[in-house]
């Protein structure tokens, strides 16, 4: 209808209508792709990992505005940060930077963080060094 | 930016004569009907003419007939709560169409708490109830079999005046809901040997805050909302007047359209779903083929692959108001059911999208909405993971199997570790 009327906030309509990171690596180092059983929803995210630290993320999501939107920035936010830390990502912290959900769509972010983790676990699984090497932890379960 | 309002299902502009015809009854004419003084004889007398008025669209013998409540969702409540409780001492058992709206499966789930007993009759994979079914489900104990004259989800017209004369032979009052066909498909109360009809004004371009039930006074029926003794006794409470003499001069205009609207929409309808064939691949129909078994006005698609609720917004985004019965956008998160009784594939259900036309659509609009569609859906196939399986022959089409790949079912099943719902 208008800028005024949308079903969700402009963080969120952005990131629907611009999707950042949209598609996949030829050459992924780690790919995850889950499904809610909830609503049927499915995301994928590929990663690029270098050092230990994820230097590019691209995501493919089937799911509505809101999944589209947390893939989306799920995979902004975690670009550049270590193996560990992205093992302890959580949904929280995309449906903080995208200034909320509606409560019926948390379970979209929490999808986004079980994407990541299914990409993390694929990486961890060829390369059961990279952990080691960053020290501790143990791989977290999605 | 083109704006076209598809979701005429949801609610319709109010005729510029009915809004005309309710102004005066806001300010200058404001009595309660129920008053003995002039103010309340006018207004007694307005709502007169407009139960007049009503009575006529559906062919009913006398404006005595027809009550008016809150919106359709409460006549059928009436309706079906109403004749359960006036007839609990004959029997407790009650007969619907497993594709009744909401607020008549839902007010038959309350009454099975209380210990009443329903049966569901199926449908075909075009929605069309099972007569067989229906005829085995009625016995000695059923006081009511509700079936909805054109399904509010799909479109599909049941064979009212068959399942009319089971109800007949049986001798059990049928319920008929028409809040998805009055004003646009004719209704003949007597010929469907129907005891109660419901429908909403405002689905024909009518006020909303009004609801309408004809009951044949055959029927036993006992009021749910107690007060005073407005409407016969059937339905407490001060009359919406303003909104039922809009209500009247939308049925009166809704009766004397009624030809040219459903051409009107038809050629509309046609134009539309041979636009999105031809320029939307892996795109199907729900319900019936446009034809003597849907309503002109309607068109619930699945397009695969990807998801209703995206589609839904970038509709929006592009000036295009439409509904869609995906989980997504269901608070639920399940689809509807009605996609669900006719056997639709999840991963169809989850791509789901419902247009319905009205009288001022114009063939304009549906160049428009038919090229904008397939933009969004290039689109948002471009984001989908599933597409891009697909044509890596992961997984398979539903609408045109290759033959090549698992079903999306299965691969969601795979990768969400539990089967889909």
């Amino acid at each position: 209808m208008s800028e005024t009327y949308t079903l969700y906030n402009s963080t969120v309509m952005d990131h629907f209508m611009n999707p950042r990171n949209m598609g996949d690596f030829k050459d992924a180092d780690g790919v995850g792709e889950v499904g809610a059983a909830a609503c049927g929803d499915i995301m994928k995210i590929s990663l690029k990992i270098k050092d230990g630290r994820i230097e590019d993320a691209r995501f493919k999501t089937f799911g509505c505005g809101s999944a589209i939107a947390s893939s989306s920035m799920a995979t902004e936010l975690i670009k550049g940060r270590s193996i560990d830390e992205a093992m302890n990502f959580t949904n929280q912290e995309v449906v903080d930077a995208l200034g909320g959900l509606p409560p019926v769509k948390i379970h979209c972010s929490v999808l986004a963080e079980e994407a990541l983790k299914a990409a993390l676990e694929d990486y961890v699984k060829k390369h059961p060094e990279s952990l080691s090497r960053a020290g501790k932890s143990e791989p977290v379960a999605a | 930016m083109r704006h076209v309002y598809l979701d005429h299902q949801a609610a319709t502009p109010l005729l510029p004569e009915a809004f005309e015809a309710m102004k005066p009854f806001f300010t200058e004419w404001f009595g309660n009907a129920s008053s003995l003084h002039e103010h309340g004889l006018r207004v007694r007398e307005a709502l007169k003419v407009a139960r007049q008025r009503i009575a006529a669209l559906i062919n009913a013998d006398s404006e005595e007939e027809i009550f008016f409540t809150s919106d359709g969702t409460e006549s059928a409540n009436l309706a079906i709560k109403g004749v359960a409780y006036a007839n609990e001492r004959k029997g407790k058992h009650l007969v619907v169409c497993a594709t009744e709206h909401p607020s008549v499966i839902n007010s038959v789930e309350f009454l099975e708490k209380q210990g009443w007993t329903c049966t569901r009759v199926g449908v075909d994979a075009e929605g069309v109830i099972l007569l067989e079914e229906l005829k085995a489900a009625i016995t000695s104990q059923t006081v009511l079999v509700a079936v909805h004259h054109v399904n509010h989800d799909i479109g599909t017209i049941q064979p009212i005046i068959e399942v009319g004369r089971i109800c007949a032979e049986k001798s059990v009052p049928l319920y008929v809901d028409c809040e998805a066909s009055a004003g646009w498909l004719p209704i003949d109360v007597k010929s469907w040997g129907a005891a109660l009809v419901s429908f909403s004004p405002h689905r024909f371009y009518g006020p909303k805050g009004v609801g309408v039930l004809y009951r044949n006074k055959k029927a036993r029926l006992v009021s749910i909302i107690h007060g005073g003794v407005q409407e016969g006794g059937r339905r407490a409470g001060t009359e919406n007047v303003p909104a039922i003499v809009g209500a009247g001069v939308a049925a009166e205009v809704a009766l004397q359209e009624l030809l040219p609207r459903v051409a009107h929409t038809q050629k509309l309808q046609q134009q539309l779903w041979r636009g999105l064939r031809t320029y939307v691949s892996y795109i199907k129909l729900n319900g019936p083929e446009p034809g003597p078994k849907r309503i002109t006005t309607n068109l619930n698609l699945s397009t695969e692959f990807i998801e209703g609720e995206g589609q839904l917004l970038l509709c929006d985004l592009n000036g295009i108001a439409v509904a869609s019965g995906s989980s997504c956008v269901s608070k639920s998160l399940k689809i509807s059911h009605v996609l669900a009784a006719i056997g639709l594939d999840h991963a169809l259900a989850q791509g789901n999208i419902i247009m319905t036309l009205g009288k001022d659509t114009t063939a304009e609009d549906i160049d428009y909405v038919v090229a904008t569609f397939g933009k969004i859906v290039e689109k948002l196939r471009s984001m989908s993971p599933m597409w891009d399986e697909f044509q890596r022959g992961i997984i398979d089409s539903v609408i045109q199997p290759t033959g090549r790949g698992k079903s999306f079912s299965q691969h969601a099943a795979d990768v969400s570790g539990k089967p889909m719902h």
